[in-house]
């Protein structure tokens, strides 16, 4: 368990790392299958993983790409609104139609990335 | 105006991010495509931004007691020390090569999400 822990670590540290997020997609399969977490409690303990590594992850980047602040802030607004609407939403809507437009989604920004 | 660009970049990513789909997945490609920011400052916002909210869902999340930081402590050990040095090496190399394998990224990801929503589909018809 420890070791398994461990190696799930390593890949949720590179995807925060490189990609600057996204670890969390790596963190709860690993804490759910892997270390046999509830789906709730692997959802919940994958953030506390995530947040010492973000923080580490955002110093790192901040050294190296200066911002302006005050756009950070409007971002961070619109998230802690989001936040929580989609939290709210997520009762209402189907779980197999959100999963479909969300991949879809991604889909479509990914294309966009790489042309 | 940009401020409300801003603040709905941050809106759309915080709603996924909210129905735990992982929100930084989708805010980074819309501040890069949408707000042009470089690939690298996106990454950067979407870590920053990510803090204060960690801090109140975790807040939220421990006090009805669903952590389990035990199991999870030698994942954040290694997370910390790869996240370190993945960020380093990204930093080397170029915003638009990044932004691509980015991209990849997703692309592979939305595969996988396609094919495990299918599968469990399958599942539960059994």
């Amino acid at each position: 368990m420890f070791w398994l822990s461990l190696l799930g670590g390593v890949f949720v540290g590179v995807c925060n790392g490189f990609f600057g997020g996204g670890g969390g997609l790596i963190a709860v399969p690993v804490l759910a299958i892997l270390l046999k977490m509830e789906e709730k409690f692997a959802h919940a303990t994958a953030i506390l993983v995530i947040l010492p590594l973000s923080v580490f992850s955002a110093v790192v980047y901040l050294i190296s790409n200066p911002l302006n602040w005050l756009e950070v802030l409007w971002v961070g607004i619109g998230v802690i609104y989001g936040g929580i609407i989609g939290a709210l939403l997520l009762k209402k809507l189907s779980n197999k139609a959100l999963t479909i437009i969300f991949a879809v989604i991604m889909l479509i920004a990914g294309v966009r990335m790489v042309i | 105006m940009k401020w409300l660009y801003l603040f709905l970049v941050g809106l759309f990513g915080g709603v996924v991010g909210g129905m735990g789909m992982g929100g930084g997945t989708i805010m980074i490609p819309a501040l890069t495509l949408f707000l042009d920011f470089s690939q690298k400052v996106s990454q950067g916002i979407n870590l920053l931004v990510f803090i204060p909210l960690s801090v109140v869902a975790l807040f939220i999340h421990g006090k009805n007691k669903l952590l389990k930081p035990k199991p999870a402590l030698p994942m954040i050990f290694s997370g910390t020390i790869f996240a370190i040095i993945s960020s380093i090496i990204a930093q080397y190399v170029k915003n638009e090569t990044l932004q691509v394998v980015f991209g990849y990224f997703l692309i592979l990801l939305s595969i996988f999400i396609f094919i495990n929503a299918v599968w469990k589909k399958k599942k539960s018809k059994c």
